[in-house]
């Protein structure tokens, strides 16, 4: 029988770029194909030509052994081609029929919306494949397990066979991710196919029948997920020797830096987002806050740099109350921020790397005299620091804008790292870098601890805050439900944790 | 993505200028310029009789009189705003000064009506750094004339080295002033400036009107008009009537470098920078966003108002009413022009400025109505503005990075 899926040499050329270089891809029927690279790899680049956003230069798609033309969405749809995209396409004050049924929708008497029988075709979907969705149910009322589970929902609607998966954990909790490994693999088992991208490779060895690495453009190497290991994997994506492992050294802590007393802050729409949340971080130990994503870390974080104003509690910066300083006196206390959202807040993309290698010094000396730039010694340090911090660019004049992420990260990493602070925010530090990327920060910000920097880590990739922390607080709803010792917490002690469920053990120890 | 290049190898170097030149923005404003030049000539043939009675003789007649139409009108256009190269020669062989004087007289006369165009195109272009649209330069501009006419007639005894500095500083606080109010408004409630600015245009133009024929007015006249300045405040003319070409072109390039500097080599224009581009990077970075948006809403109606100033102490002499025919509004298209930067405002202040010019005498000598001007001036805007046109027009290539450096947050909220 010939296979569901095969891409024929497909290649896609952008100016100066070779996006794809003649892929060659095979997805038989009811297999999960883990589709793996870093980032700027050209998987989206092949998904996208898959989806029919892009057109190839060369090479063919075939369906089912059919040599297919797929030149929009539409035409994948047709195809039995369907994508659930990192980013949900779901209205939240719709139900889930209505979003559902949003573009392909049932009528009766020729016009007039038939929700009921919309609504009987959803249900029988979700009994089938055990997604366990009410119809009727509003998304905004939804966790975002279930809505993604919505968005599988409108792709089998629409008859879809080959499922799309583009980065489908990054949202989830453990728990909610071993929920939809087994939905995917009830999924398999009816026959669907599904092709999942991903860059943690933990994930792709647990799920996957079949693994395709892509690097530069090119399909680097199959394997089966049975016989390959995490660092052949990694060795593969990145093209060199990688380590995986973080080597920590056994460090005595110092003084406490950070101390943070019954803060309290609310949300932009007023919502209580810290809910009086106390917890200290000593010099040289590095302090992981874990937890799912909008459980308030982004308003801690706001709150402790001065961006939002706390409305109870006292932070102190060793001793100093730091509650309602500004940004600018907490910058110059000695506190190094990595922003959240590193396009949102931590660069100035129209401006060049120079300018934003100062962006919070640049009124200092001796980069000014108070009121002239001394462009020289911007550009002198620039290049320096894109000497030493390893940032790929043509120039520092370079906007930053047109550096990949990784690059962007680095510029704010060497900003905050090249001045001398005793503690460093990083939230979010490697979120969406490719592994090179990420082990690369990894050093950096352990090499800080061990200085002798206090360091609160904000990161909701489980792995990471384990592999970094010295301790973990977990943080679920504004509040800080548990704090553990690294050495001892398991993972699905603290996935637990992040769900909000406590344990016996946790409950008596508090 | 991957690093091979494969393509660029086989390049030869036109094709490699011609890609380069594709991405540049100075491309993309070239195109519109001579776009918008084009189809204002098809215009023009479009609206002119004689070209319908050639069509009726036969095809090509037509075209013919279209072409020598739209040729004959721009023709006169051009002699309009730098003056007829024929009896500028004529002139300079007969030796007489007035004469001279007449033949440059066009040339001259286009710097005048670029002067106001500059200070007001730099009051735009600083907001757009900013991330805000100052769409209030017309009424900036009747508030430092207000103040800078004053200025020139109630302050006697003064040395023209004082009076006349006193008298621009004049007209660039009042305008400053007419900039603060929005500027305030928006920061502490948060008032979005395009609605403060164009009600305070219209409190600056009723006040304007009631100054005149108030408190402000010339006893001796029928009319509503403001005395004479002093004769001290007046911006020095550097030749002989009938050429009113004055000082004030100087000082506005010199403005406009002062803004290059300020913007581009100080901390401060460092910061307004930031606030414009990113305000959440600004304020991760510790600047305070909130007064540099009052800042730059002041610095901004300053140079508007240095504009009004300048018309009524280097031509004028004195405030009439409704003086300013609409500089503030056209400088909004102007800053678009010029991409927010002080040397792209001086270069389409120039351009704006032989338009406008030329425009008065080529509706005199062939009967086109300077409004064929204001319709250049839209298309071309219409091109810069939406620059896919052109792009598509001309089969340029995308550019390789965001083009637009003007980002204005106040759209977004």
């Amino acid at each position: 029988m010939a296979p569901v899926l095969e891409l024929r040499g497909i290649t896609k050329r952008f100016p100066g770029v070779l996006a794809n270089d003649h892929i060659n891809l095979t997805v038989e029927k009811g297999e999960i194909h883990a589709l793996l690279g870093e980032n700027g790899a050209g998987k989206t680049t092949l998904m996208n030509i898959l989806y029919g956003l892009y057109h190839p230069d060369e090479g063919e798609i075939l369906v089912n052994g059919n040599i297919t033309a797929i030149k929009s969405p539409i035409d994948a749809i047709k195809a039995g081609i369907g994508m659930v995209h990192q980013h949900f396409m779901l209205v939240p004050v719709f139900t889930v029929t209505e979003n559902v049924m949003l573009g392909e929708e049932f009528t009766k008497y020729g016009g007039v919306l038939d929700r009921a029988k919309a609504a009987q075709k959803v249900q029988e979907i979700s009994d089938k494949y055990n997604l366990n969705i009410d119809p009727n149910a509003f998304i905004k009322d939804m966790p975002v397990g279930l809505q993604q589970r919505v968005e599988i929902i409108k792709l089998l609607f629409r008859e879809a066979n080959i499922l799309i998966m583009d980065e489908p954990t990054a949202v989830l909790t453990p728990q909610e991710v071993i929920e939809l490994f087994k939905i995917m693999q009830t999924l398999i088992d009816q026959g669907k196919s599904i092709i999942f991208i991903t860059h943690k490779l933990g994930e792709v060895l647990e799920s996957a029948k079949k693994i395709t690495v892509i690097r530069g453009g090119k399909v680097v190497g199959s394997t089966d997920p049975k016989t390959a290991t995490m660092n052949e994997l990694a060795n593969m994506m990145v093209g060199r020797e990688v380590s995986l492992e973080v080597d920590k050294e056994i460090q005595k802590t110092g003084e406490i830096v950070l101390e943070v007393r019954d803060l309290k802050v609310l949300d932009p729409r007023g919502g209580v987002a810290v809910d009086e949340i106390n917890f200290e971080v000593r010099a040289g130990e590095v302090l992981g806050i874990a937890g799912v994503q909008g459980n308030g870390q982004t308003e801690l974080v706001r709150s402790l740099t001065g961006l939002l104003p706390a409305i109870d509690g006292t932070v102190l910066l060793s001793g100093q109350d730091i509650t309602h300083s500004n940004p600018r006196q907490i910058t110059e206390l000695g506190t190094a921020h990595i922003p959240e959202d590193r396009q949102k807040d931590g660069l100035v993309l129209g401006l060049p790397i120079s300018d934003n290698l100062v962006l919070n010094t640049y009124y200092l000396k001796p980069y000014s005299n108070g009121i002239w730039l001394d462009q020289k010694v911007i550009i002198e340090t620039g290049e320096k620091l894109v000497k030493s911090f390893d940032i790929r660019t043509p120039s520092v004049f370079t906007p930053a804008s047109s550096l990949s992420g990784g690059n962007q990260q680095k510029i704010i990493v060497a900003r905050e790292f090249s001045r001398p602070i005793k503690l460093l925010i990083a939230s979010q530090p490697t979120r969406g870098l490719d592994v090179g990327s990420i082990e690369y920060i990894h050093n950096r910000l352990l090499a800080k601890r061990d200085e002798g920097c206090a360091v609160l880590l904000v990161s909701t990739e489980l792995d990471e805050v384990m592999q970094l922390s010295d301790r973990i607080a977990v943080l679920y709803r504004g509040k800080i439900i548990s704090i553990l010792d690294a050495k001892t917490a398991s993972k699905e002690q603290l996935g637990l944790l992040m769900a909000g469920i406590i344990g016996e053990t946790e409950k008596v120890s508090r | 993505m991957s690093p091979e290049k494969p393509q660029e190898l086989k390049k030869n170097g036109l094709a490699i200028f011609w890609e380069e030149f594709s991405r540049s923005n100075f491309t993309v404003i070239f195109l519109a310029i001579f776009t918008g030049i084009f189809l204002g000539g098809v215009l023009v043939a479009a609206t002119t009789p004689e070209v319908y009675d050639a069509f009726k003789v036969s095809f090509f007649s037509g075209i013919g009189k279209a072409f020598t139409t739209a040729i004959n009108t721009y023709g006169a256009l051009i002699t309009g705003a730098i003056g007829n190269p024929q009896k500028i020669q004529a002139a300079f062989a007969s030796g007489d000064a007035l004469l001279i004087r007449r033949a440059i007289n066009p040339f001259f006369e286009s710097l005048v009506q670029t002067t106001p165009y500059i200070f007001a195109g730099l009051s735009v272009a600083l907001g757009f750094r900013v991330g805000l649209f100052n769409i209030g330069a017309e009424g900036q501009i009747y508030i430092g004339a207000l103040t800078g006419v004053w200025a020139g007639y109630a302050i006697p005894g003064l040395p023209p080295i004082i009076h006349i500095p006193v008298a621009m500083l004049c007209g660039a606080l009042g305008g400053a002033l007419w900039g603060f109010v929005p500027g305030l408004l928006k920061a502490k409630t948060g008032a979005h400036e395009v609605i403060t600015t164009i009600m305070m245009n219209y409190i600056a133009f009723r006040l304007s009107d009631w100054l005149l024929k108030g408190p402000m007015a010339d006893p001796n006249e029928v009319t509503p008009k403001t005395p004479w300045i002093l004769p001290s405040a007046e911006l020095p003319q550097l030749f002989e009537a009938p050429i009113r070409f004055h000082i004030g072109f100087f000082i506005a390039l010199l403005v406009a470098f002062l803004v290059y500097l300020l913007l581009f080599k100080t901390t401060w224009g460092m910061e307004l920078r930031m606030v414009g581009s990113n305000t959440n990077a600004a304020q991760y970075a510790g600047i305070n966003v909130t007064s540099r948006t009052v800042i730059a809403m002041v610095l901004a109606g300053g140079l508007a108002g240095l504009a009004g100033a300048n018309e009524v102490l280097g031509i004028n002499h004195r405030l009439i009413p409704a003086f300013s025919s609409g500089y503030g509004f056209d400088s909004i298209a102007l800053a678009l022009l010029g991409k927010s930067h002080p040397l792209g405002v001086v270069l389409s202040a120039l351009l704006f400025g032989f338009l406008r010019n030329g425009a008065r005498s080529m509706q005199l000598t062939v009967g086109v109505p300077t409004d064929i001007v204001s319709i250049l001036q839209a298309l071309i805007l219409a091109f810069i503005a939406a620059p896919a046109i052109i792009r598509t027009i001309y089969r340029l290539k995308t550019p390789n990075q965001n083009e637009d450096i003007v980002s204005l947050r106040s759209w977004k909220g």
